[in-house]
């Protein structure tokens, strides 16, 4: 099977990611869809290293799945405390900074 | 198989400030609260100064070290130091215990009777630190990066500490905690740009090094499809760090909610080391495809001078004021990137050690200016300041003065330098759109100095606190640095001038 395929789906769940990101409201769903996007990107990293024959890709699949977790540390401290002030993790909610 | 080769020496500052990161969590962890200030702020300020000296020994040294991965070069270099002075001013305004800026402990609910015990008992968190020194580690690596994945992973070194440093002010909990949280959502989501472009750019190249990426450019046609897509995400991830147009969005919101020592520290230090990797990407990495990716920059920076300026104007928040001029001096520092030459280079060296004092020391004082409740932005209560505390406003004046580029302050020096580096490269619609954005600024920096000397002060508890030796000599310095670049600028420009070279490639 042709690699490219997997580069097609790679950009089809990346899309759909950056969609999420865009349109859902909840603060988790939103997180998720960036992982989403993350992940796209590992499995694009993974089919480029095949196509090239080289490990730097997949090393680099490595890289971003640490970064990635920590990324959910964080990302997890600052949602869950935004809940626990206002019981809504929507970010429509989160409109206090405004003009 | 040979083991890797590190050359510790050349990477002393990132692991220098990295290692002081590590110890400082260890001592949240086991030192009696009593102590934990005392130590935490010697523990960072010592590491910071290790950092600078490691930096001046490497002045000369000019490869890439670490099996190729950290290129440290004269540009470097500059950039290291400028982001460790300003992290240096930036620490002594996040470890201000005059007055608290940051809550007692960021875990409580916002006006639960939790938050009250906590700040009745006296309680001051150093979480703050540990942070911070991560903060300036990840900052620091992200210039001198040579290969993707330690660009990658530096940027998230210095991205993450800053998410949470956003969330933690004393005042206006809720404010705070919404700015992390757009922060956070935001940053996250251009990282992921930034990871697919490398993806791309990595097909493209089959390798994650800079010099390959160089070397194929140079090599193979330029419309390769790999590297277009790769090319136009990481610029978008990249353009969101520099809070370019139209991925501006976020700047406002995060340098208002945060707490403004934070702000301050991260408009200067993030500042430095984004453009810092913005031009080793784009002057030294993909200059081939400079017809491509110039008439693209071109536009974001026309557009971020403009939106930065225009929309200044109709601001009512002297943090907000000071956020839009942030994303303005990004588009006056896009300039510099489309000039694509040397003094090109020098010139964004320059506005950037220019610009850093000056937005770190105006942040200072917005700390000062306080009442009852707090930091006072609303500009409307800042009217009068002139003649409540005549040398606040002062030297605040002489920060706007500088922000606005008036001659005989640093200002006026970078945007000269960066101006003219435009026009010397032949693009004369940036530098027309730039000195066009610059009278623009002109008019509410100027507002702001009239409001604090033409107008009477209000009687609202609005008063300027005394500031303590390390406000005191943020400040200070700030405001030399602000008049010495602005009169004798020539040795700092020798000093660039001599090291501002990348290493050959």
């Amino acid at each position: 099977m042709s690699l490219d395929y997997y580069l097609y789906l790679s950009a089809l769940l990346f899309t759909i990611g950056a969609a999420g990101v865009l349109i859902r409201r909840n603060a988790i769903v939103v997180f998720m869809c960036i992982e989403l996007m993350l992940n796209a990107s590992n499995l694009a990293f993974v089919t480029f290293a095949r196509m090239n024959g080289s490990i730097d890709g997949q090393i680099f699949a490595f890289f971003t799945m640490v970064v990635a977790a920590c990324e959910v540390v964080v990302g997890l401290a600052i949602i869950v405390t935004i809940y626990r002030s206002r019981r809504s993790a929507s970010v429509d909610d989160a409109r206090l900074l405004k003009l | 198989m040979p083991a890797p080769k590190i050359e510790y020496a050349v990477l002393a500052p990132v692991l220098i400030l990295l290692a002081a990161g590590v110890i400082a969590v260890l001592v949240e962890a086991f030192v009696s609260r009593k102590y934990r200030y005392v130590i935490q702020t010697t523990l960072s300020f010592s590491a910071i100064g290790l950092g600078i000296l490691s930096v001046a020994l490497n002045k000369d040294v000019s490869g890439r070290f670490a099996e190729g991965s950290v290129a440290v070069d004269g540009v470097s270099v500059v950039l290291q130091g400028t982001i460790l002075v300003f992290s240096l001013l930036g620490l002594l305004l996040i470890a201000e215990r005059g007055f608290q800026s940051f809550t007692a402990q960021a875990s409580t609910l916002p006006g639960s009777a939790d938050e009250q015990r906590a700040l009745a008992s006296g309680l001051q968190q150093t979480e703050v630190f540990p942070l911070t020194l991560f903060a300036i580690g990840g900052a620091l690596l992200f210039p001198a990066a040579n290969d993707l994945i330690t660009l990658f992973v530096a940027l998230e070194v210095l991205s993450l500490p800053l998410y949470l440093m956003a969330g933690l002010s004393q005042r206006r909990r809720l404010l705070s905690q919404e700015a992390a949280l757009k922060y956070f959502l935001l940053g996250a989501f251009s990282s992921a740009f930034f990871l697919f472009g490398s993806a791309f750019l990595y097909g493209y190249a089959g390798t994650t090094t800079f010099e390959g990426i160089k070397v194929q450019i140079s090599t193979a046609p330029g419309n390769d499809l790999f590297l277009l897509v790769g090319l136009a995400t990481l610029t978008v991830g990249l353009l969101f760090k520099v809070s370019a147009a139209p991925f501006h969005s976020w700047t406002p919101d995060v340098y208002q909610g945060a707490p403004t020592p934070i702000t301050a520290f991260m408009a200067a230090v993030t500042k430095v080391a984004a453009f810092g990797a913005f031009l080793r990407i784009f002057y030294a990495t993909i200059g081939g495809m400079v017809w491509t990716w110039r008439p693209i920059i071109i536009v974001v920076s026309i557009l971020t001078m403009a939106i930065g300026t225009i929309v200044a104007i109709a601001q009512k928040d002297v943090k907000r004021v000071l956020a839009y001029s942030a994303i303005a001096h990004s588009g006056f520092l896009l300039t510099g990137i489309v000039a694509f030459n040397k003094s090109g280079v020098e010139a964004t060296l320059l506005y950037l050690a220019t610009y850093g004092f000056t937005t770190l020391g105006t942040f200072a004082i917005v700390t000062l200016v306080r009442d009852a409740g707090g930091e006072v932005t609303d500009l409307n209560r800042w009217s009068g300041l002139g003649k409540r505390s005549p040398l606040i406003a002062g030297i605040f004046t002489l920060f706007l003065l500088a922000l606005a580029g008036i001659p005989l302050t640093s200002g006026f020096v970078g945007k000269f330098a960066i101006f003219s580096s435009a026009y010397e490269s032949g693009n004369i619609s940036v530098v027309i759109a730039g000195v066009l954005a610059s009278a623009i600024a002109a008019f509410f920096y100027i507002r702001i100095v009239v409001l604090m000397y033409f107008n009477d002060p209000q009687e609202d508890g609005t008063s300027v606190m005394i500031p303590s030796p390390m406000t005191a000599i943020a400040i200070g310095v700030c405001a030399l640095a602000t008049l010495i670049l602005g009169i004798f600028p020539q040795p700092v420009i020798n000093v660039i001038d001599s090291l501002a070279i990348f290493v050959a490639g």
